[in-house]
């Protein structure tokens, strides 16, 4: 089995900080796990995407032509990765900022107005996890358990504040995807 | 009987095979004494990049690298870094070191690399054959200028200790002669106080020594060191030109 | 043995401390800065030392000086900086001495793009500076291998007393991948008994390279091309992936390597005897791996990320035995394994069975 995720949005709505959370998961889990930066000049204002891998076998090809899964945060994303998702593929979007345009029928969309549920719980910046939870149920490899422990290794030692807001961030994504079945 | 001239044990007893009446035996001779003075040939590390300089990886008592073309002071660099308590030095002519070599120039004497370099400015490219360098006077015949440096074209000879003097880096800054013996007493005493700032740890230390080349002049040793006197001094900001606080102690 | 997770420059950078490099020179460049940025946080606390130089000239040549001491040194930079670098690895070459340098390469020629690319193969393979010397270029695939490679390249510089070479591209730099931090294995290396240190209590030493006489200029090179044919003969390295009973074989190295493992894969799962040969050593290129096959083998396919360059060293190898393809991408782009999948059975007109 095997989990091939792209993440995108612009530069500082913690796309890559997702595609960590994603790969510690794994790592923790002791699958084989690969983070694969889009990298370039873009840090800040663009789009950034990365791609994460998680496998129960050795990962050998990095290169993702179809993913299984996918989360767009901004518009030029969903525009970018609509065509990269397999058939039978999972897409989160972000309509809180992203008009569904046309997409193949044989993905799924999971549409979540992930901006608007962050700044209700208070932190904008926190739409990348509410569309982790999102996501999350659609995954073959990964549970809330290896999240929680992922979540811990990042961010519980220094700041736990930032776990417990994550988390919550999570489960609020998790429940409002399953709401909307 | 006492013996009152003798080779400084800074020096092998390799013969110099410097061209007859070229000032670069007397500049090996001066470093080789201080050497010997301060007592630190077996803690001194000598680098050379190619030119007639590049022969003294055999004539000096201590270890010595041979570098590329221009880059002693970055050889050195590495040296010194990786063997901090050890004395370094590089000895490079004004074709190395204000040519090919002027990045790593500015830069140890920008970053006071504790290092000591001996500028040997002979004001062309000798053991090539004597073609122009940056420090080649105006009008001054070379296999690379036959009709004399034309400054219209390729500027005028930069004096490249005067650079260094405003680096805050370069502690201590000099441009001395060898071309008479009260002269001579004066460089040695320059290449002396560079050898001790390094010892001291103050910062990076430059000693440009005007030197002759009578091969590639086409004048007899006397005429050169006449020549030297006449075109080069004017040219070429001479003495002290750089003593910081820390180093006017010494 | 607990994993951490490391892009694949700071598994090089890690293993750089933990095989006793005390000394880094080098200048920030595109997709190799990580290299650069881990050590000026973690190589003083281990010890040592970083100093960016004034440009990669300066660099490679501080790690002249430094590894003329003898201790343990390092360099990285991404292809325009590795250009800048090869007068300074002729010399480090004819000195002999132990310097690992890194290339993350990037797509080029001139300034070019920072995409994955092995458009550096020959740079890096065939000299690069001047004159007749070679480096040993070793050729990880993953983060895991960038820090074991990277162990082995110290003691490679140091049993020969000559720079190595790790070549990477963009992507095995920037991907993140689980490393075991293994510690250094026990090695038994030649003292450096030529170091320029100071010469207490021993004859002066000079670490010089060149002749102005023919005749010991000669004595010079018949002295390195034995040393190279040695080098040549014993340290051969490669992969092999269900290539002992194929008909048809990819070669690739590095991401090429990794991707047409997934491509064998799939032939495998149709019936199809395909199988890999991944040069791990590009220098000396691994010809004893071809050797066994290349009489049988009924065709290859090179994977690239250039225009075709390791293609001629296949070719030579097995002797032009057997027909040998390119399949390629360009620019900072990669195949996928479906794309040289393809390449192989289309070049080499290989059907597919039904119900395999
Ligand atoms: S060429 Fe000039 S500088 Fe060189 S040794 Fe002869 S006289 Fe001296």
């Amino acid at each position: 089995m095997m989990d091939k995720i792209v993440l995108a949005g612009f530069g500082g709505q913690g796309v890559m900080f997702i595609g960590k959370v994603l790969v510690y998961a794994g790592m923790l889990d002791d699958r084989e796990v690969c983070w694969i930066p889009s990298y370039g000049p873009e840090m800040r204002g663009g789009t950034a995407n990365c791609s994460v891998i998680v496998s129960e076998q050795e990962i050998n090809s990095p290169v993702i032509e179809l993913a299984d899964a996918g989360i767009v945060l901004n518009q030029p994303s969903f525009d970018k990765f609509r065509s990269h998702i397999k058939p039978g593929g999972v897409l989160v979007v972000n309509t809180s900022i992203v008009e569904i345009g046309s997409i193949p029928d044989t993905v799924r969309v999971i549409a979540i107005p992930a901006s608007d549920i962050a700044n209700e719980l208070g932190k904008p910046a926190l739409a990348n996890m509410v569309c982790l939870g999102a996501l999350l149920p659609s995954l073959s490899l990964c549970t809330m358990k290896s999240i929680e422990k992922a979540m811990n290794k990042l961010v519980g030692k220094n700041k736990p504040e930032m776990y417990e807001l994550n988390m919550a961030a999570i489960q609020k994504g998790l429940d409002v995807a399953a709401a909307m079945k | 009987m006492e013996k009152v001239f003798g080779r400084t044990k800074g020096l092998t007893d390799v013969p110099f095979h410097y061209c007859p009446g070229c000032t670069h035996g007397i500049i090996h001779r001066l470093i080789g004494e201080v050497l010997e003075e301060l007592d630190i040939i077996e803690d001194t590390i000598g680098v050379a990049p190619v030119g007639c300089t590049g022969f003294s990886l055999d004539f000096f008592s201590c270890d010595f690298v041979g570098a590329a073309h221009g880059r002693g002071q970055a050889v050195a660099t590495g040296i010194k870094r990786a063997l901090p308590d050890k004395i370094v030095f590089t000895i490079q002519g004004d074709g190395d070191i204000a040519a090919i070599g002027t990045a790593h120039a500015i830069h140890v004497a920008a970053r006071g690399e504790k290092i000591t370099s001996i500028m040997v400015n002979n004001a062309l490219f000798g053991m090539t054959g004597g073609q122009m360098a940056p420090t080649t006077l105006a009008g001054q015949v070379t296999t690379t200028s036959p009709y004399g440096r034309d400054c219209a074209v390729v500027g005028t000879p930069i004096d490249l200790p005067k650079t260094i003097a405003t680096l805050n880096g370069a502690v201590y800054v000099a441009a001395v002669s060898v071309d008479t013996p009260k002269n001579i007493m004066q460089a040695k005493k320059a290449i002396k106080k560079a050898f001790q700032v390094q010892q001291k740890g103050l910062g990076y230390a430059l000693v440009s020594v005007l030197s002759t080349c009578p091969t590639n002049w086409g004048l007899s040793p006397v005429d050169s060191l006449k020549w030297l006197r006449e075109n080069m001094m004017p040219v070429y900001q001479m003495g002290e030109l750089k003593v910081a606080k820390e180093v006017e102690a010494l | 043995m607990e994993k951490v997770l490391l892009k694949g420059n700071e598994a090089i950078a890690e293993a750089a401390i933990r095989s006793g490099c005390k000394l880094f020179f080098g200048y920030p460049i595109t997709p190799s800065t990580e290299i650069v940025e881990y050590l000026s946080k973690n190589l003083p606390k281990a010890g040592g030392l970083v100093l960016q130089g004034e440009d990669e000239i300066a660099s490679i040549n501080m790690c002249h000086g430094a590894a003329a001491t003898g201790a343990r040194v390092m360099t990285a930079s991404s292809s325009p900086g590795y250009s800048l670098k090869q007068e300074g690895l002729s010399n480090l070459a004819a000195n002999e001495l132990p310097v690992v340098i890194v290339n993350i390469n990037r797509a080029g020629p001139g300034l070019g793009g920072l995409g994955p690319s092995q458009a550096d193969y020959f740079q890096c393979t065939k000299g690069g500076g001047h004159g007749d010397y070679r480096l040993i270029v070793l050729a990880p695939s993953k983060a895991q291998e960038m820090y074991d490679y990277t162990m082995n390249a110290f003691d490679l510089a140091d049993k020969y007393r000559t720079p190595v070479l790790i070549l990477a591209d963009g992507f095995l730099g920037q991907m993140m991948e689980p490393i075991e931090l293994k510690e250094r294995p026990a090695v038994e290396l030649p003292a450096k008994d030529w170091a320029t240190n100071g010469c207490k209590g021993r004859a002066k030493r000079k670490i010089c390279s060149y002749a102005l006489t023919n005749e010991v200029m000669e004595g010079y090179c018949l002295q390195w091309e034995k040393k190279f044919a040695g080098i040549q003969q014993a340290e051969q390295q490669w992969e092999e992936f269900y290539a002992d009973d194929a008909e048809y074989l990819f070669v690739g190295y590095g991401t090429c390597g990794r991707i047409a493992k997934d491509a064998v894969l799939k032939a495998r799962a149709m019936g199809l005897k395909v199988g890999l040969i991944r040069p791990i050593t590009l220098w000396p290129f691994p010809e004893k791996a071809f050797a066994p096959i290349k009489n049988t083998v009924k065709g290859i396919v090179c994977v690239e990320l250039n225009a075709g360059q390791m293609i001629e060293d296949v070719k030579l190898a097995i002797e032009c035995k057997a027909p040998v393809v390119l399949c390629n991408r360009q620019g900072g782009m990669l195949p996928s394994e479906n794309y040289i999948l393809d390449a192989m059975l289309k070049n080499f007109n290989i059907a597919i069975s039904e119900g395999v």
